[in-house]
């Protein structure tokens, strides 16, 4: 028992490695006491088994018992916990936040990994094994023997539409989508286009209406692909998965259809016209100039223009 | 030309050292030690251990000395760490009636036995800055007594005997464990009171004050808040028989509330119950409050739309840990998010002026 | 073979279970593929992938149903040291383990609900050989289509017709490891 007097009422539990510091002293270098990968097996063992029935049911929202992780909820602790649960030893992990290695957040979730799990890490998409995101898939194709892990804030595509979740359970139970579709017209009534621009609702395999997480629409089309994609929302305690080669049709109508949208520039510093793009104000007037939000493709491709030259 | 913005990792090894800087303060300044919170600053960390679901004084003290005294993030600092622990086993359920009481007391009844008790409490303190404190004047001695063993059965056992308080039914049930299955509704009641046991102090606080003030008033007495220690025992399969792993300290609030009847069923007064760690007594009395508000479908009342008693909204709201990473995640870069809507904007203004335009050259 | 209920754990639980949760997820999500899972063992009959299967999966929350020659006395003390699984009927398990015959009729276990199809029971079937011909599969996580040698199609049929109700399967055979979700469409090869 850690601290020798102390206990738990709910539950007795013990300390790691007879241990009494706080999460912090991991952060400190002393991931020993850790379990490889932070979590401990029973912990890991419930999200697999999550896991494996999201794959078997492509798009519905498997609960799960989420734990309070050394980051904060809202930060990635869903995909943190998921990445958790699939890391092998000899993965290699690439994290990203708005499709940029070096974002801060994607900076500490990847330390975190090295340091608990001791995996080797990449900034490169074709390298990476794991890829764990917010808000964007990369550019570069994935790959069947990648995972996507997505962090996912709010799963539920009707929940702003329905904050219960006890209704948005049956409407899922009974296929009953016409409040999802209700809400698009009205905004064809009054903007004379869908105003959704990211986290765009997506049907998977014909069945299940399912949040794409806060993704650009842009990125919507990627989601058939050969890779498998993970979703995690920790503090809703969802998970939810696409199995590779599964259909994804982003909600429209005939006469509306859907459109993946982007800037229509090309990038200032690769050229790139295919990608997503960020907007950056350079100066004081306002000056405005377009950048590829996924660092790794615009570094591939700027090295590759160099060797050309 | 332009470069990308780089520089996370530096910019994250750089913030937490100053970070650390400030925690300590100034030097020139005695350092706190995790003792001196744990025995001078207990109401702090009996909320730390509350919210935290976790009974170490230590560990709490420890957190809020990290956290540089913010609760919310020191129950956090524990949460997290006790969050991937492996379990050895449960506990048996804790007898609050055999309570070792500092403190007791009842608004119902005048005197009752086992006497009031009033304890260590802020209640009759009037509430002047008290500047001796701050010059370190040495504190006096209380004036001591032998220990009262006179037992104190529960207040509500008395309004039982005559049937004059609803029954609770005793139950061999497990009770679900809300830490390790994911929350499911309609919530029963021992799930609620995990819920509300852990949720944040003041939004628990607000829940109850709402009820009082008649968004789902349910008329409560205090018929008695106790405070103390009661030991904790285990069953040892080994041994076959349970042994005592140590004590915690609780506040336990039970709620004597409007009482409810009908044709074929005598009135009886009816309950809400408040348990949490430590000296906590407001959360307790709130507890009990939201408890009560909560129980409307069971007892066959009104459902009159007041948010206590709503059980899904007040069990998603109440926990403050996932309350804060969800608020303070705004903070992260949505720059990708937020160029999409631009982009959207962008093109519906493009598209009311080029209207516009078209009906100004039609007319 | 003989084999007391203490061995056949993982040597290195944490590293040996999350290579073999990533086999099982990657057999899952691509139906019909192959893999290997080892690093677990127990009593005959229990083929080493579906002991590493069990040792991955399961512990004291998950009810687990032994079927037909699997329901042994060895077999029990293995999975009452190793995962401390309580043994139930089919209709109570979440997990089942026994060869296609002896686990029948599929009836009997949870299929799901309407608002929680996850509920529903994973079987674990042990089968004399795996090989990539045979039933055709078609579905999510299938490009094209695979092969797999089922031990017959209408059942896998009508599982997958009540759909997102159903069962999810898996098959082993020494240390080789497939599966099967309720979402694919097998056919008679």
């Amino acid at each position: 028992m850690s601290g020798g007097s102390s206990s738990a009422v709910a539950g007795v539990v013990a300390g790691p490695a007879g241990t009494t510091e706080g999460s912090s002293a991991m952060m400190d270098g002393q991931a020993e006491a850790y379990n490889f990968a932070y979590l401990d097996e029973e912990t890991k063992r419930m999200i697999r088994r999550a896991l494996l029935k999201a794959v078997a049911i492509p798009g519905y929202q498997v609960p799960f018992a989420s734990r309070e992780m050394p980051m904060p909820y809202g930060w990635g602790t869903g995909g943190v916990q998921l990445t958790a649960a699939c890391l092998r030893p000899d993965d290699t992990l690439k994290v990203i936040d708005q499709g940029a290695d070096d974002t801060t957040n994607a900076v500490s979730i990847r330390r975190f990994f090295q340091r608990t799990a001791d995996v080797a890490v990449t900034e490169r998409t074709a390298e990476a094994t794991v890829i764990q995101t917010r808000h964007r898939i990369p550019e570069t194709p994935l790959r069947e023997d990648q995972i996507l892990v997505y962090q996912v804030p709010i799963p539920e595509p009707m929940r702003f539409l329905e904050p219960r979740e006890t209704e948005t359970r049956k409407m899922h139970a009974l296929e009953e989508y016409g409040l999802m579709h209700v809400k698009l017209y009205e905004d064809i009534a009054r903007h004379g286009h869908i105003a959704t621009s990211y986290a765009y609702p997506v049907k998977v395999e014909g069945r299940y209406v399912m949040d794409p997480s806060p993704i650009p629409k842009f990125d919507n089309p990627k989601m058939e692909m050969a890779a498998l994609q993970l979703f995690g929302a920790g503090r809703e305690q969802r998970i939810y998965a696409i199995p590779p080669h599964t259909r994804v049709v982003s909600l429209d109508f005939e006469d509306h259809p859907f459109e993946a949208s982007k800037a229509d520039q090309a990038c200032a510093l690769c050229g790139a016209e295919d990608s997503y793009l960020d907007e950056v104000i350079t100066d004081d007037a306002g000056t405005r100039m377009y950048v590829c939000s996924d660092t790794d493709y615009c570094g591939t491709r700027q090295a590759a223009g160099e060797e050309a030259r | 030309m332009y470069v990308a913005v780089k520089g996370g990792e530096r910019a994250i090894d750089n913030a937490h050292g100053w970070l650390a800087e400030e925690r300590r303060g100034d030097r020139d300044v005695a350092e706190l030690s995790v003792a001196q919170i744990r025995e001078q600053m207990a109401l702090a960390v009996n909320r730390v251990m509350a919210e935290g679901s976790l009974y170490d004084p230590d560990l709490a003290a420890l957190a809020i000395k990290q956290a540089r005294g913010d609760l919310i993030e020191a129950i956090f600092l524990i949460r997290a760490y006790r969050t991937t622990l492996p379990r050895i086993g449960a506990s048996r359920p804790v007898d609050t009636g055999a309570m070792r009481c500092d403190r007791r007391i009842s608004a119902t009844f005048k005197d009752a036995p086992g006497g009031q008790v009033l304890g260590p409490t802020f209640d009759y303190t009037h509430r002047l800055l008290d500047f001796l404190l701050e010059a370190g004047a040495e504190v006096p001695e209380a004036e001591t007594d032998e220990a009262d063993m006179v037992p104190k059965p529960r207040i509500t056992e008395y309004l039982g005997r005559d049937g004059l308080i609803e029954a609770e039914a005793d139950s061999d049930a497990e009770p679900p464990d809300m830490t390790r299955a994911p929350m499911a509704y309609p919530a029963d009641r021992a799930l609620r009171l995990q819920a509300l046991t852990r949720g944040d102090e003041g939004f628990v606080l607000g829940m109850a004050y709402s009820t009082q003030r008649g968004y789902g008033r349910n008329h409560p007495f205090v018929g008695e808040l106790r405070i103390g220690a009661v030991p904790v025992e285990m069953e040892v399969p080994e041994l076959g028989f349970a042994i005592e792993i140590g004590e915690v300290v609780l506040t336990e609030c039970e709620s004597v509330n409007q009482f409810a009847g009908s044709k074929t069923e005598p009135a009886q007064f009816t309950r809400g119950y408040g348990l949490v760690f430590g000296q906590t007594e407001r959360k307790a009395i709130s507890m009990a409050l939201c408890d009560r508000a909560l129980r409307w479908e069971e007892l066959g009342e009104e459902n009159v739309g007041a948010p206590a008693q709503d059980a899904e909204f007040v069990l998603s709201h109440a926990d403050n840990i996932q309350a804060t990473g969800f608020l303070e995640h705004i903070k992260l870069p949505h720059y990708v998010d937020f160029q999409s809507e631009l982009e959207l904007v962008r093109k519906l203004r493009r598209e009311a002026g080029a209207a516009d335009a078209h009906a100004e050259a039609a007319e | 073979m003989t084999q007391d209920a203490l061995s056949g754990g993982f040597a290195d639980p944490a590293r040996a279970a999350a290579e073999a949760f990533r086999a099982s997820l990657d057999a899952l999500a691509r139906p019909g593929t192959i893999h290997r899972a080892s690093g677990g063992s127990g009593p005959a009959p229990l083929s080493p992938a579906a002991a590493t299967l069990l040792l991955t999966l399961c512990d004291a929350g998950t009810p687990l149903h032994l079927a037909g020659d699997h329901d042994t006395a060895d077999i029990r003390a293995w999975v009452a040291f190793h995962l401390g699984a309580p043994l139930v009927a089919p209709g109570a398990a979440q997990f089942a383990l026994g060869t296609w015959q002896a686990l029948g009729p599929l009836g009997a276990y949870p299929q799901g609900e309407s608002e929680y199809p996850d509920r529903s029971a994973t079987l674990i079937v042990e089968c004399g050989a795996l090989e990539a011909r045979g039933s055709r599969l078609t579905g999510p996580g299938i490009a094209t289509e695979a092969r797999l040698s089922l031990p017959e199609t209408e059942a896998f049929r009508a599982n997958a017709a009540r759909f997102p109700l159903g069962l999810d399967f898996f098959f082993c055979a020494g240390d080789r490891l497939a599966a099967l979700p309720r979402t694919t469409r097998v056919e008679a090869g």
